[in-house]
């Protein structure tokens, strides 16, 4: 059955929305309940106690309108938030935001589209939540990339002009993803570098972990605030913390224990992969903790593979997926030092010196001594005296 | 003929055995020279049968001290010192007897002597024990002799090797944090406790209790209690400590010999004094005897 | 010639080829001094948490100004015991004691990780009377000091009979001053070499617990003064035959002898109160356990007793090669009697090693190298040897 969105400006608060919608209370306690399990730690509301509280909060907010633009991008991110169920994205858009424009998810194609685009934009003037993803071309300007015969650029300032907040998810749409690597022949950047006025929470990641963006919109409708960001404007709920320092392979790290090449005993032992090249100790994100598609260790790490920092741009597409990272905090071993540990290096080379010295000037001195001892002989003058 | 062979060898005689005498004396009154605890004194109490080597305290030493850790023997892996160094003030070593597989952790960092050889070998007093006996280093008086490192017994103070204008480095008993009412960093982020801080006559008690509450559990004797003369941070352990790289120091402070020694003999200075008046004295009358030196120069 | 003493300038070239060979070593031990402070010196030496005094602190430093006491024994020999005949020895022991002590100071410098805080070192409100060290770096700073002065005579002297005026007027006005000071400076240079020389032994008395007990005794100071004094004559009987033979002067047969008779009792009560004291201290068992320890104490010993024997008879020490070969080995036992209490005793622990690194031997040589040229175009400039005649043909 096609979702119908609607496009007007919710004039009911999600409370009432529900009862509309025929969804039950203990239904919507449930989606509460999943939210705050679903709430990254660190969120506003994680400070409630019960759903029932949570449920209160939201119960009183109302949905918020989203525009959600699509520039140069694989539409990852989308599918990423597509594979949640608790809550799934249907309740999501259906009950907790107001998606107004979704390229991939509206059933309006065509001029149909641009129009609901343009009236979303009207009628939630000032209010709406402008959401990007993809980067967006530069060079020539920016013919690279074409919305509706529009270049990404125009687009963006206009649809960026009357919207209260900008996030941009993923990586590309935070500093220019993959479009952006070497040697980036449309001048691809993210959000940040062309839109200065506006608050913009970048939620980098190739795609990023679904909850986050959950998460942050949660804080949004609740609470109308974004989360605390960094310096980077990332969630520091989801980014303060890096891979290696929450990873479940770090014991294996700390011991010493590494997999050398894929498929040996340590790999299938699944041990540590810092030394094919896993960039864990120099990303920050979340994934090490919150798994994706929602089945426990389903993230590349889990499976084997090396994380290659994607939410990173000094990393991602850039060093080299087997190049090892550099540890930047550095902390002790699972093994210790014993009581004596045998230290002092003695150089073969002084030895011989030493000796060669040494013994040249012992051999001399003799040398000389026995020349004192003839030359006397020859020459002596002096009588001996009693003292 | 000036002085005969005979009084010369007398006079060299007379005069080593006095320094025999007053060198061998020393040996009778070393003893009397304790030096007490001050009644401030702080410390740590250590007690191995509780660390679980998580090397925590570790970690916390590096960041509340600010030293770069020491990833030299793993290949920039880990914070992996083999001893206390220049990168380590603080340092978890493990004891493992091959033979009988007891094993224990030990926790080395400055003792705090209550008679530090440290403190007694800085020349400017660079080193000094504060008011509450935390041996304290300030590098401003510091010319980098390391003749206290010749001297520690312990061998925890070191020299900043890797620098081209180097200090020495030792634990300090985090006294920028307790200046501010916080406790050591390792004390402070020990999850079983095994490393604890307060004042050093409730850690000699707490210690004692210990001991006696559970026999067997440990070697009976709190090591820092007496050896070198007493230290401020304590030990208590299940296996014999001399194994764990404390060893059985007699109870004489370090300093305490070399003190007596050069206190006896330059007390009051009065020694050099007299000898420089008798040489000069010497000097002066020999310049004008016959067969001296000023005689055969022919000066007038 | 002068009117006042026997003593003039050698004269003759100064660059000669020996002096050059010299003076690359000691260019090079520049070289290497500016990069020891360039990189450090966990990067230019091998010393350690374990061996933080090494090859400069033990040889340098403490054998080094052993061997420099050349003009502390003969000046007790010429000014106490009053025998004057040996007052030709004099400038020349100064000459070696001056630089060789100059030397040592610089050693220290180099040694040393913080210079820069040296300045401080005469603060007395900083000073901490209970240091060893202190004592030691104040009388050797003080000694160097006085002998200079205690040469200045001879540079004065050299200054009169230069070609420029002014210097000649320096000459003139000092030489009178200096030696109205000197028997001051001579008694003051006989008090501070007796202080430090036993204070290095002393200094290891704070390491006390882990000094070998071979060597650990409270007799360190005292043992370290009688070898000093007894390295201080061989250094000088040394130095004299190598001068006469090389710079072509008559040897000083009689007075080198006297200096073997003098060491005799010397080293009799050296050996004496080293035996008694590891008696006392129930060290015998230690003494011949023909461990390390046990093996470096014996050879010591045996070289203090060959230098003896060498030395025993009046034929022996007017023999002039076996008087260098005794007094060689007289060094070589009082230079390894120091190395062995600083290096081999020094138990920091048992998984310590440490072996002087190349800069450190190379800088060490070439600060001796240099200390020789010095000596050696110092004794052409200066009046300092005692006038002889040049034996023909002879000559370097």
């Amino acid at each position: 059955m096609p979702l119908e969105l609607e496009t007007t400006h919710d004039p009911e608060t999600i409370g009432q929305h529900l009862v509309r919608c025929g969804v039950s209370r203990r239904k919507f306690l449930e989606l509460c309940a999943a939210l705050m399990v679903a709430a990254p730690f660190g969120l506003a509301l994680t400070d409630k106690v019960h759903a029932a509280d949570i449920a209160r909060a939201v119960a009183q907010a109302r949905r918020p309108s989203v525009i959600w633009l699509h520039f140069q991008d694989c539409t990852g991110c989308t599918e990423t938030l597509l594979r949640t169920s608790k809550p799934d994205v249907a309740e999501l858009i259906l009950h907790v935001i107001s998606l107004d424009y979704h390229e991939t998810l509206m059933a309006a194609a065509g001029k149909d589209a641009e129009d609901a685009l343009h009236s979303a934009m009207e009628q939630n003037a000032g209010k709406y939540v402008l959401v990007v993803e993809g980067s967006i071309p530069r060079k020539d300007q920016g013919i690279y990339m074409k919305l509706a015969g529009k270049p990404a650029l125009q687009v963006l300032d206009e649809v960026s002009k009357q919207a209260a907040a900008i996030i941009a998810i993923g990586s590309c749409a935070s500093w220019g993803g993959i479009p952006s690597a070497d040697p980036n022949p449309t001048g691809a950047v993210g959000v940040d570098a062309i839109i200065k006025d506006k608050p913009i929470v970048n939620i980098p990641g190739c795609p990023p972990n679904p909850y986050t963006l959950l998460g942050t919109v949660l804080q949004y409708v609740t609470a109308g605030t974004l989360p605390e960001l960094d310096a980077l404007k990332r969630p520091k709920f989801a980014y303060d913390r890096d891979i290696h320092d929450h990873c479940p392979r770090r014991a294996h790290f700390d011991a010493g224990r590494f997999a050398r090449s894929f498929g040996d005993a340590g790999h299938r032992e699944g041990w540590c992969l810092f030394h094919l090249g896993c960039k864990g100790p120099e990303t920050h994100a979340g994934c090490s903790t919150r798994h994706f598609n929602e089945i426990p260790d389903v993230w590349p790490i889990g499976i084997g593979a090396p994380c290659f920092g994607c939410t990173e741009q000094p990393l991602a597409f850039r060093v080299p997926m087997f190049q090892t990272a550099k540890i930047h905090e550095v902390t002790p071993p699972d093994t210790y030092a014993p009581v004596y540990t045998p230290q002092g290096n003695i150089s073969p080379v002084a030895t011989g010196v030493a000796g060669l010295i040494g013994g040249a000037l012992v051999g001399a001195g003799f040398m000389a001594s026995r020349k004192l001892g003839s030359a006397d002989d020859v020459k002596s003058e002096s009588k001996p005296k009693q003292e | 003929m000036g002085i005969s062979r005979r009084s010369a060898l007398k006079v060299m005689a007379a005069a080593t055995a006095t320094m025999v005498g007053t060198a061998l004396s020393t040996h009778e009154t070393q003893a009397a020279a304790v030096v007490g605890p001050a009644p401030d004194a702080v410390g740590m109490l250590y007690d191995a049968t509780r660390c679980v080597g998580c090397k925590a305290c570790m970690v916390a030493c590096n960041e509340a001290n600010d030293v770069t850790p020491d990833t030299s023997a793993s290949d920039g892996l880990w914070d992996m010192p083999l001893d206390l160094s220049e990168h380590a003030k603080n340092i978890i070593k493990l004891y493992r007897d091959p033979g009988t597989g007891a094993q224990s952790f030990v926790k080395r960092q400055c003792m705090h002597c209550l008679d530090p050889a440290c403190v007694g070998a800085c020349m400017l007093g660079a080193l000094q024990k504060n008011e509450k006996g935390i041996v304290s280093y300030n590098p401003d008086y510091c010319v980098g002799c390391r003749y206290c490192e010749m001297g520690c017994p312990f061998n925890v103070i070191k020299f900043e090797w890797s620098r081209a204008l180097p200090k020495m480095v030792k634990c300090e008993l985090c006294r920028h944090r307790i200046a501010k009412g916080q406790g050591p960093a390792c004390c402070e982020v020990c999850p079983v406790g095994a490393v604890i801080y307060g004042k050093r006559s409730d850690l000699l008690a707490d210690a004692h209790q210990r001991l006696a509450q559970n026999p067997g559990r440990y070697v009976p004797n709190v090591y820092g209690e007496h050896e070198v003369g007493g230290t401020q941070v304590l030990y208590l352990a299940h296996v014999d400590f001399e194994k764990l790289g404390l060893p059985a120091y007699s109870d004489e402070s370090v300093p305490t010999r070399v003190r007596t020694i050069q206190g006896t003999i330059y007390k009051g200075f009065v020694a050099p004094v007299a000898l420089y008046g008798l040489l000069a004295a010497m000097v002066l009358r020999n310049r004008e005897k016959p067969g001296s030196a000023k005689a055969k120069e022919g000066q007038p | 010639m002068n009117a006042q003493s026997d003593r003039q300038p050698l004269g003759g070239p100064i660059f000669t080829r020996p002096v050059q060979a010299l003076a690359v070593f000691a260019g090079i031990a520049g070289l290497l001094i500016i990069w020891r402070f360039i990189v450090g010196l966990g990067a230019s030496t091998a010393l350690n948490d374990g061996y933080p005094w090494g090859l400069w602190i033990a040889f340098d430093v403490v054998t080094g100004t052993a061997l420099s006491c050349g003009g502390y024994a003969v000046a007790m020999l010429v000014y106490i015991l009053n025998r004057g005949k040996y007052h030709p020895l004099i400038y020349p022991a100064l000459v070696t004691s001056a630089f060789g002590y100059t030397i040592a100071g610089l050693s220290v410098v180099i040694d040393i990780g913080r210079p820069w805080i040296a300045y401080k070192l005469p603060f007395f409100w900083h000073w901490n009377l209970h240091s060893v060290l202190l004592e030691v770096s104040l009388c050797i700073m003080t000694y160097t000091v006085v002998l200079w002065l205690e040469l200045s005579p001879a540079f004065l002297e050299g200054a009169r009979a230069s070609t420029y005026s002014v210097i000649r007027r320096i000459g003139d006005i000092g030489l009178p001053v200096a030696e109205r000071f000197l028997p001051w400076l001579v008694a003051l240079g006989m008090l501070l070499p007796t202080m430090h020389q036993s204070a290095l032994g002393s200094l290891l008395l704070l390491s006390g617990p882990r000094l070998h007990p071979l060597w650990n005794t409270p007799l360190l100071p005292l043992l370290f003064l009688l070898s000093c004094i007894a390295m201080g004559f061989g250094a000088v009987v040394m130095e004299s035959e190598l001068s006469s033979k090389f710079l072509g002067r008559k040897p000083e047969t009689d007075m080198l002898a006297g200096l073997g008779f003098a060491m005799l009792p010397l080293l009799g009560l050296y050996l004496g109160i080293r035996l008694i004291d590891l008696g006392v201290r129930g060290q015998f068992g230690a003494l011949f356990a023909f461990d390390l320890y046990s093996v470096m104490s014996l050879i010591e010993l045996a070289l203090f007793v060959m230098a003896g024997v060498l030395m025993a008879t009046d034929r022996r020490r007017r023999d002039a090669g076996n008087l260098f070969r005794a007094a060689m080995l007289l060094v070589l036992a009082g230079a390894l009697y120091r190395f062995d209490t600083f290096l081999v005793a020094f138990q920091p622990g048992p998984n310590w090693s440490y072996f002087p690194s190349l800069t450190e031997i190379l800088i060490t040589t070439g600060l001796v190298a240099g200390e020789i040229a010095g000596f050696i175009v110092l004794i052409k400039l200066f009046p300092i040897m005692e006038g002889e005649p040049q034996v023909a043909g002879a000559g370097s």
